[in-house]
């Protein structure tokens, strides 16, 4: 159980990082498919950066550089360019998946040394609680911080309501004097450099490795995330979590297997039937995450009075100023 | 500072010349791409786009004893049957304003469906158990579909996440059948061949080409028929272009939203039962699904055309080959494959807007 909250918190900061910022993109109006392709993009930069400079700090801002180089290419296609919003996104996957696969290609199967753990003194290896809460490296932290930051962003300050009004309305936000090119571009740039730093976050600390298309598809399930939290970066946190203790379930198919009968007190034994998780296709447990994004998007998108609560009321529309 | 300005009636020209002045800017950005990699970028090049139609004389030549198969144009049209079958129907859909980008997924379903049939089915004369075959594929691809549109239609949920989540599950499933229940006795994770009756027949002697162009050159023009004369093909576009004119005159969005889903589905569908039974004729946990990504750029070369879509998966298909080609003889990575067809859908949206627009040189004052 404490193995699995510690690495539940770790595999949620991923597609928390990269949702955080697909969230201020699309609360902007603009609606960026491309978060597989940029998520890509900032893995093989920051692997490339930690293994030939062999710093960690530099490796992080050089993905979340990648991945805003990204969303600079999306931003002046979707928002300069009038481009269709959503197959501009898709060209940036295609794009990103084979540009990372190019850079990355003679970094295959190298290995890099973890990210360094955080070790507060007696908070760290106190209790169990503190092993599960204290016993990270600080990206875990950050990824937490950045959420609050966020949700501050967007509800406390002008520069958030003026994002939020770019998003909603972009008409009369012009009409008011705002720029709405500049804080399209600026959302996009901030949603690229967090997806940027998600993909660094798989590649240099959760793996730690570069593997082609190692995302797995972790760039739409952030983009399912944003839905799911019905653009809120507090539910975004929630949903994060959840997706990850669905994802590892399938590390851990013994163990909760045990858990389980514990808890039911239920007789079972090593290789009886009885063990649910043990016995399944390993293939099945592999499609539980994508199965479990569909289910969520379902329940929330159903109630559409939730989602229209926050939803940018002109999302994936381009924005052409009339004068 | 560069405006842009939008034209009185979009530019005639420009409509036909998008996808041209697209694949030239791919070609010339993807020129200095190579060039910065060290590559000579004109020979390059060349492998990518212009050598699979070298040695046209090589049409209906065997190929050598190592199996080459890829220098022959023909193997650009095999490349080309799925990819048409597929960006011809998400033509339509992305008409209809509704982004099935799960079209992978219904693929490697119609794959799956036709492959049990083609295991486990009767056995019979070929004109008997091809259609069925064949039958299985469109329901399989159709059934994958059919969840987005429930979902979209009944619950609200985004088609695109939906589709593309089920790609991922599609997959697994796949992987599971040939690795498990469906496995041949042997070392591979592949199924037994198919019986004989149920692989397409060749079209010409020594070369692959096979059945499959009739049906996507037949079904393509039929659906741009359909597009353009038919009061379904009104409808289609009317949902897509003004959903809520369409609501007044009495269109059913939802029905729309299930057609163009079902459709693209069965299609995608039929277009993965052709391919296995044509190429690899069994089952293996890897059967190319990506064609049902490479089909969004075959709708957009298209110009969102079925019938354009025809001349899109030709273009796509000579960029597989050439990328193949240049992998053997130029050592470049399949990767730059991807990066060329990216940069090639950049391109082609970017020109969609110079259609309606026109670009205005204006001195100071920025927007």
């Amino acid at each position: 159980m404490e193995a699995f909250l510690i690495q539940m918190m770790i595999a949620a900061t991923p597609v928390l990082l990269a949702g955080l910022g697909e969230l201020v993109t699309e609360r902007s109006g603009v609606l960026n498919l491309g978060v597989e392709g940029m998520m890509l993009m900032g893995a093989v930069g920051a692997f490339a950066a930690a293994f030939l400079l062999g710093s960690t700090p530099l490796a992080i801002v050089i993905g979340a550089a990648s991945g805003a180089l990204m969303a600079l290419i999306f931003a002046v296609f979707s928002i300069s360019f009038l481009a269709n919003q959503a197959a501009t996104g898709l060209a940036l996957t295609i794009f990103g998946i084979g540009a990372s696969g190019l850079i990355g290609q003679p970094f295959v199967g190298q290995p890099l040394e973890p990210l360094a753990k955080l070790d507060i003194p007696w908070l760290s290896d106190a209790t169990v609680l503190g092993r599960v809460l204290f016993a990270h490296d600080a990206m875990v932290y950050a990824a937490l911080l950045l959420a609050a930051a966020v949700a501050w962003f967007l509800g406390r300050t002008r520069a958030g309501l003026s994002l939020r009004a770019v998003g909603d309305n972009p008409d009369s936000a012009h009409a008011l004097g705002l720029s709405v090119i500049r804080t399209r571009y600026l959302a996009t740039l901030f949603g690229g450099a967090m997806a940027g730093l998600g993909g660094a976050y798989l590649s240099i600390a959760y793996t730690p490795m570069w593997g082609p298309n190692m995302t797995a598809g972790r760039g739409w399930i952030a983009l399912a995330l944003v839905v799911f939290a019905t653009w809120r970066p507090g539910r975004l946190v929630l949903g994060a979590y959840l997706f990850a203790a669905v994802d590892i379930m399938r590390f851990y198919a013994g163990s909760i297997d045990d858990w389980i009968c514990a808890r039911a007190g239920l007789l079972c034994g090593g290789d009886q039937a009885d063990r649910f998780l043990t016995q399944m296709p390993a293939q099945v447990l592999s499609m539980l995450p994508y199965l479990a994004t569909i289910v969520a998007l379902v329940l929330i998108s159903r109630n559409v009075a939730l989602t229209k609560a926050n939803a940018p009321a002109s999302i994936g529309r381009p924005f052409r100023p009339s004068t | 500072m560069i405006a842009l300005e939008p034209r009185a009636t979009p530019s005639r020209a420009l409509s036909l010349m998008s996808p041209v002045i697209a694949i030239a800017l791919t070609l010339i950005v993807g020129g200095a791409l190579l060039a910065a990699m060290g590559k000579p970028p004109l020979e390059a090049l060349y492998v990518y786009f212009f050598q699979p139609f070298d040695e046209l004389w090589k049409w209906l030549t065997i190929p050598d004893q190592r199996g080459m198969w890829i220098y022959t144009p023909s193997e650009v049209l095999v490349k080309a049957i799925p990819l048409a079958l597929i960006g011809a129907a998400l033509a339509v859909c992305f008409r209809a304003n509704v982004w099935n980008i799960g079209a992978a997924g219904q693929y490697t379903l119609g794959a799956i469906a036709a492959g049990g049939v083609a295991l486990y089915g009767p056995e019979g004369p070929a004109w008997l158990v091809l259609p069925l075959y064949l039958l299985a594929g469109v329901l399989g691809g159709l059934a994958w579909a059919a969840i987005p549109a429930l979902l979209k239609t009944r619950a609200n949920a985004n088609e695109i996440l939906v589709s593309l989540m089920l790609t991922y599950v599609a997959a697994q499933l796949l992987d599971y059948l040939v690795r498990g229940p469906w496995r041949a006795p042997g070392g591979f994770p592949e199924t037994p061949d198919f019986q004989q009756a149920y692989l397409l027949p060749y079209l010409l002697d020594g070369t692959r080409l096979h059945a499959g162009l009739i049906l996507a050159i037949v079904i393509a023009l039929a659906l741009a028929v359909m597009m353009r004369h038919t009061l379904q093909g009104f409808q289609v576009r009317t949902v897509g272009a003004a959903p809520r004119a369409a609501a007044f005159a009495g269109f059913s969005v939802a029905g729309t939203t299930w057609f163009v889903l079902l459709l693209s589905g069965g299609l995608a569908g039929l277009a993965g039962a052709v391919e296995v039974s044509a190429t690899v004729q069994q089952l293996q946990p890897e059967i190319s699904a990506e064609y049902g990504f490479t089909a969004i750029i075959v709708a957009f070369l298209g110009r969102l055309n079925p019938a354009g879509a025809l001349l899109g998966a030709l273009v796509l298909a000579v960029s597989y080959i050439g990328g193949e080609n240049a992998q053997i003889m130029l050592r470049l990575p399949k990767d730059v494959t991807g990066i060329f067809q990216g940069m090639l859908l950049f391109f082609l949206l970017a020109c969609d807007t110079l259609i309606r627009f026109r670009l205005r040189l204006s001195l100071g004052r920025a927007a």
